[in-house]
């Protein structure tokens, strides 16, 4: 049946035209294979959060008046509407987290190498996408923390010198974070975070197939020492399958947060109320919250959360520069490349960790 | 000739302006270095003649332009003793205790004078003051009654609202105590000395002291200020009812009003006492130490088997709110939401509120109104509470299934990829 209907499709779409590429990748097999996958997994992640993203808006009000008991009626009234939210924030969160191990295992692999310096590119800025995603997203429930968080967050763009007065004006739709912020930060997460998401990940993955899955340097010399050495499995299906098998895996540690840790939607933003103490952003923003905090308030002439702020941005560019600082031969890889990423590595986990005790 | 007539009139003029500059510049540098030959000599004396200029800077007087001789007569610009402190200029010197609130008042009781600093403070205080217990005192002739500087300070008198006045709020009490918990200065009055003791036992200085809620009462709240008095046996109501209105109104019509009042028993102080009143508690209607019903009536009448039916109906409703309480913090600590339940749980806190108001009615049937409304809305809510722990169940009972399925695929994959492969 199934046969019959691809045949059907292939006569007049020629769809074998379209998969053959497919059928010849090829994915090199070694010890550090499994790294691979987490591309994939961030992609299937991604695909989730479309899917219930496109559920929560059924039932989603944006407005301040409105979000914060929209969101409720969803966790308590709506059918499996807890399920839907709560798989929404967790797979937003492992998406995150994906896309970090993605990213430090393409640098660790150096992956990143001559040709595929534009493949890291559009990397990068897929992650800083999904940032800025997690960023929007985290105000929609219209809860205490994510107003409190979003002003902060919006203030620190403010600290940017000359456009960071107007940018932070733009995003909270006024000088203050109000329902204006609410509707724009909606704006953003459904239509312009989606659809330069999805231009990315599109240019992300034709680079991919074009330039196929790179070799580390290491395993690269050790076959070319030992050709016989050399394993590859067809990405279709052998790949895909144990792909699969990934993403099965992923579903089930999605629904056992969602059963086990729903997500809390705490308490209803009041934006004439004080600050809850301790007030602390999301994970992923806690290693770059945490640097701000220890830097002193002034740095010789400098303000000291001017000079963070800068310090992060430089720092963010500087990465996604990366590629271009690496040797263009592969025998010669440049060593204090793997010592900057295992200090960001550390850097990153070490902040985080300090944040999240910090008081 | 009329160049040098022009010229004269420029120079004249040019004089002019340099001399009213020097007198500009002389009064400022002059200004705030006004002569105070009080303050001169008496900041380098010991107390109680001593005053600092710090001190009496300090002093709300001082501050709106007021000097020493405004109460004590005399000329401050003069260092010969002789004429600061001489008959001529009025001198008064230390200010007899008798004639202070007269002194006060000439200004105080004065609207036309008082309106000008503050128009909306109160000029009736001398009249208060001859109406309170220490005014009526001072008439008699009695020196140890406090007069307005007792209370007040002198020469370094700040407003009320000023957290360091020694009259605002939360100082009134120390204040007050200073000679009321002084039992060699108290005894021959012969009233008792343990007020502030025990009123720093109450609920009353709880909440002003330590949740810092200013409008909490103190002293003066029950006793007036300028006209402190005790309320009076059979007006005790009146004063609570200030505050604790429904209570007072559900009183005044209550059974316990008449038989109080033919008895002259003080009201509220009855039951709930005076300076020391602690937090009420349903145990107050119980038969143990903190019971009250049982101090008048008798067990087994018919007031009693009442009391008992409350005291029952109140607990039922407090255990049913800390039951739906706990079930519903299960419920939350699992991850479910139960904000609604929540909320209503509030609603079921007033009923409980409610219904210990109502005791006031001493009525059973009234009381039991407030109390099946509470219990029908406490039940609600744990069974809410339940229903939460039951979906959490099934979620988990799902999460199996899931995992099951998941466990299938994952193998059903594994054998096809290793088919394939071989």
């Amino acid at each position: 049946m199934i046969s019959a209907i691809y045949r059907w499709l292939d006569e007049r779409l020629h769809l074998d035209d379209l998969i053959a590429p497919f059928r010849h990748k090829t994915v090199p097999v070694h010890r550090l294979t499994y790294w691979y996958f987490f591309g994939g997994i961030t992609l299937f992640l991604f695909g989730v959060q479309v899917i219930t993203g496109i559920l929560l808006l059924l039932y989603y009000n944006a407005g301040a008046n409105e979000a914060f008991e929209s969101v409720q009626y969803i966790m308590t009234k709506v059918r499996y509407g807890w399920l839907i939210r709560s798989i929404h924030s967790w797979s937003a969160n492992l998406m995150i987290l994906t896309a970090f191990l993605h990213m430090f295992s393409v640098l660790f692999l150096k992956a990143y190498r001559k040709p595929r310096e534009m493949t890291w590119i559009s990397g990068m800025l897929l992650l800083f996408l999904v940032m800025g995603f997690g960023f929007s997203g985290y105000l929609l429930p219209w809860n205490t923390l994510a107003f409190f968080a979003t002003k902060v967050g919006t203030a620190m763009v403010g600290q940017v010198p000359i456009v960071g007065q107007p940018m932070m004006v733009f995003l909270r739709g006024g000088p203050q974070v109000t329902g204006a912020t609410l509707i724009r930060f909606f704006g953003f997460h459904v239509a312009v975070l989606p659809g330069l998401v999805g231009i990315l990940i599109a240019v992300h993955l034709f680079m991919v197939q074009r330039l196929g899955m790179s070799v580390p340097p290491k395993i690269e010399a050790e076959w070319v020492e030992n050709p016989s050495a050399k394993r590859e499995m067809k990405f279709f299906p052998n790949f895909m399958l144990r792909e699969m098998m990934a993403w099965y895996v992923a579903i089930g540690v999605l629904g056992a947060l969602a059963a086990i840790f729903p997500w809390d939607l705490g308490v209803k933003a009041d934006p004439f109320g004080s600050a809850p103490a301790g007030i602390k952003p999301e994970w992923y923003f806690l290693f770059m919250f945490q640097t701000l905090k220890l830097i002193p308030s002034k740095v010789w002439f400098v303000d000291g959360e001017v000079l963070g702020i800068l310090g992060c941005g430089l720092a963010g560019l500087l990465w996604l520069l990366l590629p271009f600082f690496e040797s263009e031969q592969p025998s010669r890889p440049k060593k204090w490349i793997t010592g900057l990423g295992i200090f960001a590595l550390m850097y990153v986990m070490g902040m985080s960790v300090y944040g999240f005790l910090a008081k | 000739m009329a160049f040098l007539r022009n010229n004269f009139r420029l120079l004249r003029a040019a004089r002019t302006a340099g001399l009213a500059g020097c007198f500009v510049l002389g009064a400022c540098l002059s200004y705030g270095q006004t002569t105070n030959s009080c303050l001169d000599c008496h900041s380098a004396m010991p107390d109680p003649l001593g005053v600092t200029q710090e001190k009496f800077s300090q002093d709300i007087h001082s501050q709106k332009g007021l000097t020493c001789t405004s109460c004590h007569g005399g000329d401050a610009s003069s260092y010969d003793p002789t004429v600061s402190m001489g008959t001529k200029a009025g001198f008064k010197g230390k200010i007899d205790r008798k004639q202070v609130p007269q002194l006060c008042a000439s200004c105080h009781s004065n609207p036309t004078y008082m309106k000008q600093y503050n128009p909306s403070l109160r000029t009736d205080q001398l009249d208060q003051y001859h109406t309170s217990m220490h005014g009526k005192r001072q008439a008699a002739g009695d020196t140890k009654a406090a007069v307005c500087v007792d209370c007040h300070s002198v020469h370094d008198i700040r407003p009320p609202s000023d957290p360091r006045s020694t009259v605002n709020p939360v100082n009134i009490a120390t204040t007050c105590s200073r000679c009321h918990s002084d039992a060699a200065y108290m005894k021959p009055y012969g009233i008792p000395t343990d007020q502030f003791a025990n009123y720093k036992t109450s609920v009353h200085y709880q909440a002003m002291m330590v949740r810092g809620d200013l409008s909490a009462p103190t002293c003066t709240t029950c006793h007036g200020n300028h006209g402190a008095t005790p309320p009076g046996v059979d007006k005790v109501q009146n004063v609570c009812a200030n505050c604790h209105v429904f209570q007072a109104q559900m009183y005044g019509k209550s059974s316990h009003f008449k038989a109080f009042q033919s008895l002259g028993l003080p009201g509220c102080v009855v039951c709930h006492s005076n300076h020391g009143i602690h937090q009420p508690s349903d145990a107050m209607l119980g038969t143990g130490p903190q019971g009250v019903c049982m101090r008048c009536h008798q067990p087994g009448d018919k007031c009693d088997l009442a009391r008992v039916k409350i005291q029952s109906g109140l607990m039922k409703l407090d255990s049913s709110i800390t039951n739906a309480d706990q079930t519903l913090s299960v419920a939350e600590a699992s991850g479910m939401d139960v904000s609604e339940a929540r909320l209503a749980q509030t609603q079921a806190r007033d009923e409980l509120i409610k219904a210990r108001v109502t005791i006031h009615t001493y009525q059973e049937a009234l009381v039991d109104q407030d109390v099946q409304a509470g219990l029908k809305i406490a039940a609600k809510d744990e069974q809410a509470g339940k229903d939460a722990m039951v979906e959490r169940n099934q979620r988990r009972i799902g999460l199996g299934i899931c995992f099951l399925a998941i466990a299938i695929m994952l193998a059903g994959l594994w054998l096809f990829i290793r088919k394939i492969e071989h």
